[in-house]
């Protein structure tokens, strides 16, 4: 399997009042044309991982990696305009909530044909003709329609529809979503992730898939990586999942309640400092 | 103190576990007093209004001559010397000595002004933001119907009608300045009236007296304390201003704005007369913007570690 | 017996939106009942109408056995607390957990505040030590804890929780739900618990009722649908959406 992206001891460093608190302390990982899910609590260092690769880290933190590659270009050597070339057309990203990532005052359509359009040289007709068959490949029923709409005249369910479509418009090779379906209703939450994964299989993509439901991860990533406190402890096939050797995995796959396995109480976590060392 | 008594001094007031209700609230003001004094410009400013207490409160001992009564024979219109560092007005006084003075009725009017217009200010706006409805309506009206006129225009009327004199002022501009106050405290209100916690309280069988009282008022008063602060180089200019105009504070007080309008027949000959008190007005209102932005950043609600 | 919670028919308009549609529930005394449904539901809504905060425009209340008028006395909040679910947003940001615990205690007049604090603290785990902090030195976790702390302090017999866990860490989660079965056991309260998450009601209630659009699908038993006993598709569809992705 070819090697997409390859991350070496990743560490993003962010300087507060108090001093410096590392979000990320040396994350490595590779990821071929795969879905690879990370999956972390609050705090974990997931999202920071995510963005640091994408290049949306704040700009007052530090990045430092042995290597940070993707497709055999270095990422933190290139230049902010080459980086930007990148994103969108050869990396994108997909964030948690619509509502706050679509643009409010554009149609749906209009973000879709302008991210289209900076990224390649089309006529408006193309673009649109594009745009719409880019909706309906999300599955958006009346695609002409919400063409038209602004962001707040759809549903979450839509919008993150639109956003994927958005994303995707420009053929990306690498895809990043941090936490895609969180703030969906679950239901929802399915459509949208056969959709992704339809699109990801179809075209071939390497997928990073960010999330705090380590059930959800896996059974949707080929492989996990579990984050605690900014550091990777475990790596594994998601089929192997149940077969877990780190305590933190096993303790967080655990203390979820699971309908028809009654634990009163439930297991809880028991934190070892040792797992942040 | 030793170094390690400051360090544990600190330690102490940035505890995340404090012990008592006092260790709570002195490490919060520490925390907001390290990020006020961070801020420069805002310690000059802070400064600027500790200078003007000072002088206030020692005009008599640091006055080397009476505000009120010149020497008309010998020191009329005398430029800045060693003798009169700010030279004297055209009764012969020492504007110097009247300056320091002076600062008391600059004082005066301020803090009156914001002890009578934050309060209405705050009470009306929690009220309407909090009650809505009609309450509402008939209270951001009348808000309103002050906040149409311009606030000299207005002062001036209320002056007129009052009667000239120093208290009058300040009554006439406390009269014109609460609306903006309650405008801000109603908006804050708003943001916060549908807040979790605020259903919680009621959800605790608390009065709409005792949540606005409470619990909504102490969140509304930092923003508040600023606006007030900022504020106070307006007060000063439009009490100055209705000095200017005869309507404020009456000869020979040593009030700046008098001072000017009297200064204003020889400013082309002898500056000094209006310069001083017109320069004594700009430090001053400097003082008080520059520690209203200060503040800003120091008290700010929606600053995520307070 | 008479039930602790009676609603009967319950309709909600929010400016000309309903989102209560004549919804009845009865939950018994000592019972744990859960609300299950997506955004949109109307299952905060219910809870929120039980608890004062929500306009009834239709239908009646009944809380052990008395009925509620548009107004809730006094003596209501000391039958009736509720805990929410942001626990970032439901502690006031200016007062430190002992000022929020010392609130309830100050409006019913309780002599024995100091006492109290210290035993509701000790209750929800989290000692003297937290007393004097304010909200944005506690995380998710804790928070909630003093929440659910508020919430006891007037030794109510119901409580009525919202998505309690929802925004918490899952390894925080187990921790919030076995705290709350634990004080629901010692105490012997009865739960309205809403939550989107089938997983977490059927852990936690031995009933509950499937919500959508603002209208009950269906009542079911925990045991009822583990065993997936149930006659409506739309639970169908939830049940299904709670194992996870499945690959078509």
């Amino acid at each position: 399997m070819s090697v997409l992206l390859d991350v070496e001891e990743l560490r993003v460093t962010f300087p507060t009042r108090t001093g410096l608190i590392e979000a990320v302390r040396g994350v490595s990982f590779s990821l071929g044309r795969e879905r690879l899910g990370i999956v972390g609590e609050s705090g974990s260092g997931k999202s920071q991982t995510g963005r640091a690769i994408m290049g949306l880290t704040p700009p007052q933190a530090r990045i430092s990696a042995g290597k940070l590659a993707f497709d055999g270009i270095d990422l933190l050597g290139i230049s902010p305009r080459e980086r930007r070339a990148l994103r969108g057309n050869r990396i994108a990203m997909i964030l948690q909530d619509p509502k706050y990532s679509l643009d409010p005052v554009m149609s749906i359509g209009r973000q879709i044909v302008e991210t289209l359009r900076t990224h390649e040289k089309v006529s408006k007709a193309e673009a649109r003709e594009r745009a719409l068959a880019m909706l309906e490949a999300v599955q958006i029923r009346d695609p002409k329609r919400v063409f038209d709409l602004h962001p707040h005249e759809v549903s979450g369910g839509m919008g993150q529809r639109a956003m994927i479509a958005m994303m995707l418009i420009a053929g990306p090779e690498l895809m990043i979503a941090d936490e895609p379906t969180s703030a969906l209703d679950v239901t929802v939450q399915l459509d949208v992730l056969n959709i992704l994964d339809k699109l990801v299989s179809e075209r071939g993509m390497g997928l990073i898939f960010i999330s705090h439901d380590l059930r959800l991860v896996s059974s949707f990533c080929d492989r996990v990586v579990v984050m605690y406190a900014g550091k990777v402890v475990e790596q594994l096939k998601a089929s192997e999942l149940r077969e877990a050797q780190h305590p933190y995995t096993r303790g967080l796959l655990n203390c979820m309640p699971r309908i028809g396995f009654e634990r009163h109480p439930l297991p809880v976590l028991d934190r070892k400092p040792e797992w942040a060392a | 103190m030793s170094a390690e008594a400051i360090q544990s001094r600190r330690d102490w007031l940035l505890s995340e576990r404090p012990a008592s209700r006092t260790q709570a609230r002195l490490g919060r003001a520490y925390v907001a007093w390290r990020r006020f004094s961070a801020n420069r410009l805002a310690f000059v400013g802070l400064l600027i209004i500790i200078a003007l207490l000072v002088i206030a409160a020692l005009a008599g001992v640091l006055a080397p001559y009476s505000p009120t009564v010149g020497d008309l024979k010998n020191a009329r219109l005398l430029a800045p010397s060693a003798a009169h560092w700010f030279g004297t007005d055209d009764l012969g006084r020492d504007i110097y000595s009247r300056i320091l003075y002076g600062s008391r009725w600059t004082l005066y009017v301020v803090i009156l002004v914001a002890i009578i217009a934050a309060p209405i200010g705050l009470l009306v706006g929690t009220v309407a933001g909090y009650a809505g409805g009609w309450t509402d309506a008939i209270l951001m009206r009348i808000t309103d119907i002050f906040l149409a006129f311009p606030k000299l225009i207005l002062a001036l009327a209320f002056v007129a009608a009052l009667g000239p004199g120093i208290e009058n002022a300040v009554l006439a501009i406390a009269i014109t300045s609460w609306p903006p106050y309650a405008r801000i405290a109603r908006a804050e209100t708003l943001t916060v009236r549908n807040s979790d916690y605020i259903k919680a309280v009621q959800l605790m069988g608390a009065s709409p007296a005792r949540i606005v009282l409470r619990h909504i008022m102490p969140l509304c008063i930092s923003s508040l304390i600023i606006r007030v602060t900022l504020d106070m180089a307006g007060i000063i200019l439009t009490a100055a201003g209705l000095g200017f105009l005869g309507l404020g504070a009456q000869p020979p007080l040593p009030e700046w704005g008098t001072m000017i309008a009297s200064g204003r027949r020889f400013v082309l000959d002898q500056w000094w007369v209006a310069g001083a008190p017109g320069f004594a007005i700009l430090i001053v209102s400097l003082g008080f913007n520059l520690l209203g932005d200060g503040l800003r950043d120091a008290l700010d609600p929606r600053s995520g570690d307070q | 017996m008479t039930s602790a919670i009676a609603v009967d028919r319950l309709e909600v308009v929010f400016d000309r939106f309903r989102a209560l549609k004549g919804v009845s529930l009865e939950v018994r005394e000592g019972e744990s009942y859960g609300l299950v449904g997506e955004s949109g539901s109307g299952k905060s809504t219910l809870l929120r109408a039980i608890a004062g905060l929500a306009p009834v425009s239709s239908g009646s209340i009944a809380v052990n056995g008395k009925k509620l008028g548009a107004r809730r006395a006094k003596a209501f909040y000391r039958e009736v607390q509720m805990v929410f679910q942001d626990p970032y947003g439901s502690l006031h940001p200016r007062q430190t957990v002992d000022r929020l615990l010392q609130e309830p205690l100050a409006i019913h007049g309780f002599a024995d505040g100091e006492k109290r604090i210290e035993r509701a603290l000790d209750e929800v785990g989290l000692g003297n030590g937290f007393r004097f902090r304010y909200a944005h030195q506690l995380s998710g976790g804790q928070r909630q804890r003093v929440a659910i702390a508020r919430a006891l302090i007037l030794e109510p017999s119901i409580l009525l929780l919202d998505e309690p866990t929802s925004a918490l860490d899952a390894s925080v989660q187990a921790e919030v739900l076995n705290l709350l079965e634990e004080v629901r056991r010692r105490r012997k309260l009865t739960f309205l618990m809403v939550s989107h998450d089938l997983a977490i009601i059927t852990h936690m209630c031995e009933r509950l009722m499937v919500m959508q659009n603002g209208e009950a699908v269906e009542t079911l038993t925990a045991s009822q649908l583990i065993g997936h006993r149930v006659n409506a598709d739309y639970t169908r569809k939830l049940l299904r959406a709670s194992e996870g992705f499945v690959r078509a």
